[in-house]
């Protein structure tokens, strides 16, 4: 394992040894502050201010994410320095060009190898355009570095299934051999990604008593009282009168979106929205506008243009407003604006549908979201949703609103009409990882991971930007670190992994062309050793492929800018 | 203003500074200017159309009104949404309350919330696995190898050595070159198709298909023509006519896509007529066969074995995971090209969670069951024979099973004559369900999104046939259905 065997890595984390500092007991802060005040006040964040920030001041012994002042919303995004932009489109322009020539020569020399891409007996190509010209040219190359196959638990560390190409990532062997890293991959913000402890135990009994699978869809006899009971508790947990369970988190957006709104009814959606949520709005059939990114001007512009003209051409009014934003942007690591948003409901009267994929469990010091870290009163939000793959460690994805909202999206939904119900043993892990979250089992179990959680990411973060990394938002266990360049994007994947740590970098199309990243994802599973030997990789690597370019934080700047600035 | 215009010079000289070969850009733009100040004085103009042209091309809708601040002001306070959801009726806040609810497990027989063991007729155990204990014990073991959730797709990390030996069994099994997992059956086909047909791209497709084919369609934005359901000659004539229209316009991709079992009727495709006309117009055929997999077929290898057709004739075969192996998930077969394009194209792949480790290992178990005992998919169809045969021969004229003698295991059970309204057509069979469950069966009325559906099914009771259940208690339930219906419609003075 060369450099990065260190004895850390050897022993299996347990819930136990999550934590070595010791926890601040006392009763958990007010769950949701009164929410007067941010209602009747401007857009932005002003909204939790003053009376937040007092009851927060304790906020590093709470622990957890808990919002502070005002000043991170607006500098979540850092530029990217100019010659790092000119530099990056000048190798996209190189990788464009050669791909153009290999396809010429390709087309000419061996067209055995292109058939597929064209028609042939009269059936047009699968697959066409520049989808494939990127694929074969860009993806392929770098193919490595994902869908990395694992044989054991996502916890703190992965095992890999080492791979091995003889044709340039065309195809990929096993070499039958295994490989222990560090994860900074998966989501597993809690660290409940754990085959063993009070959640393995009670999944055990779980498949001993109700087996794996209740038989049907909800509604075709396939309810068990473990379903009732997990809604119940979701719905507790979130602050909402009823929830919904849904097999499956991508679908838990997909197939509802389509029981709220429909022609005649109006989506406004941020411009990064996951695909779920746009697969819901576009299979939905309403209308939809699209605003910048957690631009709250931007949103506000895009209300007030649709409210006053209305439908396009009859201009009647809209018959519902749908508000569609996510907690925290799982590419961006930044979190939305929700008290200018809520406020902006207030003036403008739309409905709010909140994802909360990544933000339930991980944000929040009881770690319920967004709401709990900005202390808003989820009665501001019409539709919370999440899934129970990230923070629980689960699968699946919930909704949770009003009574008659949760009770019409069952007889509209077409998960819970036509799709399989959750399985009880996911449905065991939510409710017991739930109820750990939420101290009602295993004492201060749920605390310390939150605590141990936020530290970790505060911390992390925190270096990077030291380093002087270009690192994407600040308060939150997403943290993305620009590569910008097309052949970073590998290089890093590969040089993190020779240092025996996993991460996920992405590129084109997940990001826009020019801001290519790296992902890393904190959990509460990792203990600060291993945050320390990611840093120092990090810099390491860092140094290697000149990352170190950030123009706002970081040590290179002290003197560098300093001199810069004399010369003006 | 000064500042601005003080600040664009600064970042011009910065600019100019950093860039490396930005001087000689300037010389060659100066010595330009020297020879030739026409040229420059036309470039700006260029310059200066092009910005313009960029910065209003926002697409503005042609209509738009023109409004002043004030009136937008006025229109944004007087505008009152509707209710986000609309009112339940009476009808469905009583369904909701009286839903049957599973204490314990499900299975071939389970118990509802009042102790009483009954036998279950509304599980789409087909071959009877369900929860069987050699199941449980590989769910175990892979919950203490892996844990629970997979926290994170299928492209970062989510892959699971268990995923692609499951993905292998399925293919093996198939005897197509290669599958791919999704992590909700629903999601696979709706999915798998805007993987494939994009804009301007033809598909041709049953108009019985269930909504997961519905909303695929929707979601691919191509040109759509439904044929009558299971009308071949229908078929055709569409065919032809795409074939007319499209003559003189590039090739595109084309697709017919059917259910195999049709889970709104209980019957199956005519898969040999449809694959002729395929291979003759030079279409693909995406296959969606949840009720036929594992259950139709001398083996469980769906229908295109019933047709004697092999599976990797198919272009693209889905199902789910959820019926026959008694687990969750669906999985897309066919040709390696076909399920490697999926792994960045399809969207419910790229962007969810994997499945977890202990559905994978389940349905890999069950599959590995069906496999060793090819029976358990005869012995299913012959339940469904014999269930149908008691309530064919009922003598009641009142209902019908929808498409008679069948060998699918799923049976629709619908009136003859409509009600007024649909309403109350569904409390009629309500209670037919409510006295299947008193008498000791569990049934179930088959339930639609209404309003989304293209033509949506009569109203009807459901019933699952399983290879779990014996000879003797498939007959039994028959009856007790057939009684049900009698007394029901005699109560309501339709009999
Ligand atoms: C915002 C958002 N919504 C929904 C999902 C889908 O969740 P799942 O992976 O549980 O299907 C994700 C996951 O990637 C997400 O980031």
């Amino acid at each position: 394992m060369g450099k990065g065997s260190r004895a850390h890595f050897a022993q299996p984390v347990s819930s136990s040894d999550l934590l070595s500092v010791p926890v601040v007991d006392g009763a958990p802060i007010g769950l949701y502050k009164s929410q007067t005040d941010a209602a009747s006040s401007k857009p932005a964040a002003a909204a939790v201010s003053s009376s937040a920030s007092e009851s927060l001041a304790a906020d590093d012994e709470l622990g957890g994410f808990v919002r502070r002042g005002n000043e991170e919303l607006e500098h979540c995004i850092e530029k990217t320095p100019l010659h790092v932009l000119i530099t990056t489109y000048l190798s996209y322009f190189i990788l464009i060009v050669t791909g153009h020539i290999r396809d010429f020569f390709g087309f000419r020399l061996n067209p055995e190898a292109f058939a597929h891409l064209r028609n042939k007996n009269c059936y047009a190509p699968l697959n066409s355009g520049f989808d494939t010209f990127y694929h074969r040219r860009l993806y392929v190359r770098i193919r490595d570095v994902f869908n990395r196959p694992i044989t054991n638990v996502p916890g703190r560390t992965l095992t890999l299934l080492e791979r091995d190409s003889k044709d340039y990532n065309k195809t990929f062997t096993l070499t039958g051999t295994t490989r222990k890293v560090l994860n900074l991959s998966s989501y597993n913000y809690l660290g409940f990604a754990q085959n063993e402890g009070p959640c393995a135990d009670a999944v055990e009994a779980a498949i001993k008593k109700y087996g794996v699978q209740s038989g049907a869809s909800r509604f075709d006899q396939g309810t068990l009282d473990l379903h009732l009971e997990a809604e119940n508790l979701v719905a507790r947990f979130m602050g909402k009168e009823a929830a919904m369970i849904v097999s499956m988190g991508f679908a838990t957006n997909s197939t509802t979106i389509p029981s709220l709104v429909s022609k005649g009814s109006l989506i406004i959606s941020d411009e990064l929205n996951h695909s779920s949520l746009v697969f819901g709005a576009r299979v939905s059939g309403a209308a939809i506008r699209v605003f910048k990114h957690n631009d709250m001007k931007d949103l506000e512009q895009v209300l007030r243009d649709a409210i006053a003209q209305g439908q396009p051409r009859t201009h009647r009014p809209w018959k519902k407003i749908l508000v569609v934003v996510e907690g925290l942007y799982s590419m961006e690591g930044n979190i939305c604006n929700l008290p200018g948003i809520v406020a902006l409901r207030n003036k403008y009267k739309f409905y709010l549908y909140l994802d909360e994929a990544h933000s339930v469990g991980a944000m929040g010091p009881n770690g319920r979201g967004i709401c709990d870290y900005y202390g808003i009163d989820p009665s501001n939000v019409d539709i919370l949703m999440g899934t129970f793959t990230k923070s629980f460690g689960a699968a699946g994805g919930y909704l949770a609103a009003n009574k008659d909202i949760i009770d019409h999206m069952r007889f509209t939904s077409h998960s819970n009409i036509y799709a399989e119900s959750i399985t009880p043993p996911i449905l065991q892990q939510i409710i017991t990882s739930m109820r750990i979250i939420m101290g009602e089992e295993h004492g201060n179990d749920g605390r310390r991971r939150i605590q141990q959680l936020a530290r970790n990411s505060k911390y992390f973060c925190s270096e990077l930007k030291r380093m002087g990394f270009i690192v994407y938002g600040s308060d939150s266990p997403v943290v993305p670190l620009l590569l910008c360049h097309p052949a970073k994007i590998p290089a890093f994947s590969r040089e993190m992994l020779k240092r025996n740590i996993a991460v996920v970098v992405v590129g084109y199309p997940a990001t826009p062309i020019i801001t290519s990243r790296v992902r890393f994802c904190i959990s509460a599973a990792h203990d600060m050793g291993d945050i320390e030997y990611a840093l120092q990789q990090i810099s390491e690597v860092g140094d290697m492929l000149m990352l170190k370019v950030s123009e706002e934080n970081g040590e290179h700047l002290k003197k560098g800018n300093v001199e810069k600035k004399k010369i003006h | 203003m000064v500042v601005a215009v003080n600040t664009t010079f600064t970042l011009a000289y910065d600019v100019y500074s950093n860039v490396p070969g930005a001087a000689v850009v300037y010389k060659y733009i100066r010595d330009s200017h020297q020879n030739d100040p026409v040229r420059t004085l036309l470039e700006l103009v260029f310059v200066v159309v092009m910005a313009w042209y960029f910065f209003n091309n926002k697409p503005k809708a042609k209509d738009e009104v023109k409004l002043t601040e004030k009136e937008i002001q006025d229109l944004c306070d007087e505008w009152e949404p509707e209710e986000l959801v609309p009112r339940m009726t009476e009808f469905q806040n009583s369904d909701l309350e009286n839903m049957a609810v599973i204490a314990g497990a499900a299975g071939t027989k389970c118990k509802l919330a009042d102790g009483k063991e009954r036998l279950n007729f509304a599980s789409n155990n087909f071959i009877g696995v369900m929860n069987s204990e050699s199941i449980k014990d590989k769910a175990i073991g892979a919950l203490h190898k892996y844990g629970v959730g997979s926290c994170g797709p299928p492209g970062f990390y989510g892959t699971l050595d268990v995923h692609m030996e499951l993905e292998q069994a399925i293919a093996r099994f198939l005897g197509v070159e290669s599958s791919i997992i999704y992590s909700q059956g629903f999601s696979t086909v709706s999915s798998v198709i805007p993987a494939f047909s994009k804009r301007s791209d033809i598909l041709v497709v049953d108009d019985a298909c269930g909504m997961a084919i519905l909303k695929g369609v929707e979601l691919s934005r191509s040109i759509v023509k439904f044929y009558r359901h299971n009308d071949m000659k229908d078929l055709e004539n569409v065919l032809k006519k795409i074939n007319e229209s499209t003559k003189k316009k590039p090739l595109t991709r084309r697709f017919i896509i059917t259910e195999g079992v049709f889970q709104a009727h209980g019957d199956m495709c005519n898969l040999p007529v449809i694959m002729a006309l395929k291979e003759q117009y030079k279409y693909r055929l995406i296959l969606e066969d949840s009720l036929g997999f594992g259950c139709v077929g001398q083996t469980g290898r769906g229908t295109p074995e019933h047709f004697g057709i092999a599976p990797a004739d198919v272009d693209i075969y889905c199902a789910t995971m959820a019926n026959s192996l008694s687990s969750s998930g669906g999985f897309c077969a066919g040709r390696k090209e076909i399920v490697e394009h999926q792994r960045l194209s399809g969207l419910a792949y790229t962007f969810s969670a994997s499945l977890p480790a202990i559905l994978a290992v389940s349905a890999l178990e069950a599959l590995k069951i069906l496999e060793a005992n090819p029976n358990l998919s005869v012995e299913c169809q012959q339940n469904a024979m014999a269930m149908r045969e008691i309530l064919l021969k009922a003598g009641i004229p009142q209902i019908r099973v929808a498409d008679g003698y069948q060998t699918t295991p799923i049976i629709h059970i619908r009136l003859t004559s409509r009600l007024s309204t649909r309403e109350e057509e569904e409390l009629v069979l309500q209670e037919v369900v409510d006295q299947c469950i008193r008498d000791g069966v569990i049934v179930s009325r088959a339930k639609y999104v209404e309003g989304q559906e293209l033509h949506l099914p009569v109203a009807s009771v459901k019933l699952m046939a399983s290879a779990g259940h014996t000879r003797r208690d498939s007959e039994k339930a028959a009856g007790i259905v057939r009684d049900a219906f009698r007394k029901v419609l005699k109560a309501h003075r339709l009999a």
